[in-house]
């Protein structure tokens, strides 16, 4: 379906201020004033929690194989994630999951 | 080796942040190549990735462009894939709240998964830093990433569809996701605020306009909340 011109540029435009918006709502407006205890405890695992949530789904259901589970998708995950924690080290955790996908894409052909 | 000056702050920032260069370009060129299939043209796809710099978020929107949604709900679900912005936002204020509200208000546009994930690594590790240091390693993360989303969109749209589906470029973000993850396995507090995320997001991927993710990233704070109280009330000598 051809995407209509103008609701284009209205999701451009607002998802844009949308999104700064999300980003600056806490730096931008709480700035230096003090936040209690309990709300620092909960905001100190935010990455922990909100990096695994998002990528849980898209390898057990990837976008790139239409929702199928996938074996050389699993593999690259368990392999960048292993990697990462025997030498937390991003890079090499990386080019392991990368190679893990292409090796096994590449067997299972 | 510890930052003592602000240079040496946004250079290391820069160093830090460049294995994401491996990631961030497949994923810019995907963005270029899927908005030029779905009828954008280059003008607008790089439009899009200047003006939102928020890869879920856009290929969300454009998808939904694509079925016969209403533009505010196309609207809505993007901003609900980017609500975790707002966690990013809250969680750095303690660190860079004091900073000048320009340099506030650049850090929040830049702010991206790598450029905030590569930042709280950093000041949980050296809580000493200045804040002048704390902005100058954020920018620094960002010098190596954003202009190269830009880019690769920017390419992407130029080249089409013209790369293959196998090679699997919508699997270079799960990666670089997982990769930044490992490291921040410092406590038990962590290990299971990830469990139970990754268990909640399972379960609540059908909620819709990408609530699950929310709720998921919710349930796993407070998961982590609990614990690290659990643990400092059992630990030898504490006090409380």
């Amino acid at each position: 379906m051809m995407i209509d011109r103008t609701s284009l540029w209205i999701v451009i435009i607002g998802l844009g201020i949308g999104s700064f918006f999300l980003r600056f709502v806490f730096t931008g407006l709480v700035g230096n004033r003090q936040m209690p205890a309990w709300l620092l405890r909960h905001l100190r695992y935010t990455a922990v929690a909100i990096l695994p949530a998002l990528v849980a789904p898209q390898v057990i259901w990837p976008a790139g194989t239409d929702g199928q589970f996938d074996l050389p998708r699993v593999s690259a995950a368990v392999v960048t994630l292993g990697v990462g924690l025997a030498t937390k080290n991003v890079l090499a955790a990386i080019l392991s999951g990368a190679a893990t996908l292409y090796g096994m894409l590449f067997l299972l052909g | 080796m510890a930052i003592t000056t602000t240079k040496s702050a946004y250079r290391k920032g820069i160093v830090d942040a460049l294995p994401f260069i491996l990631v961030i370009i497949p994923f810019a060129l995907l963005f270029g190549l899927l908005a030029t299939e779905a009828g954008l043209n280059v003008v607008e796809a790089l439009t899009f990735s200047i003006v939102v710099i928020a890869g879920a978020a856009q290929f969300t929107a454009l998808q939904l462009l694509q079925e016969d949604v209403p533009t505010a709900i196309v609207l809505a679900s993007a901003l609900a894939v980017n609500l975790r912005m707002a966690m990013y936002s809250a969680s750095l204020t303690p660190w860079i709240g004091g900073a000048p509200l320009w340099q506030r208000a650049l850090a929040a546009y830049l702010t991206v998964d790598q450029s905030y994930v590569a930042a709280m690594t950093q000041y949980e590790r050296e809580p000493q830093m200045t804040v002048p240091q704390r902005m100058a390693y954020f920018f620094g993360t960002v010098t190596p990433v954003v202009p190269l989303w830009y880019i690769f969109t920017l390419i992407g749209a130029l080249v089409g569809s013209s790369v293959p589906e196998s090679w699997a470029l919508d699997f270079a973000i799960p990666i670089t996701f997982l990769a930044m993850i490992a490291p921040m396995f410092r406590t038990l507090a962590h290990v299971a605020a990830a469990l139970v995320a990754v268990i909640v997001s399972l379960i609540a991927v059908n909620v819709p306009y990408a609530l699950g993710l929310i709720i998921a990233g919710l349930a796993g704070m407070m998961t982590g909340a609990q614990v690290e109280a659990w643990m400092e009330r059992t630990k030898p000598g504490s006090a409380t």
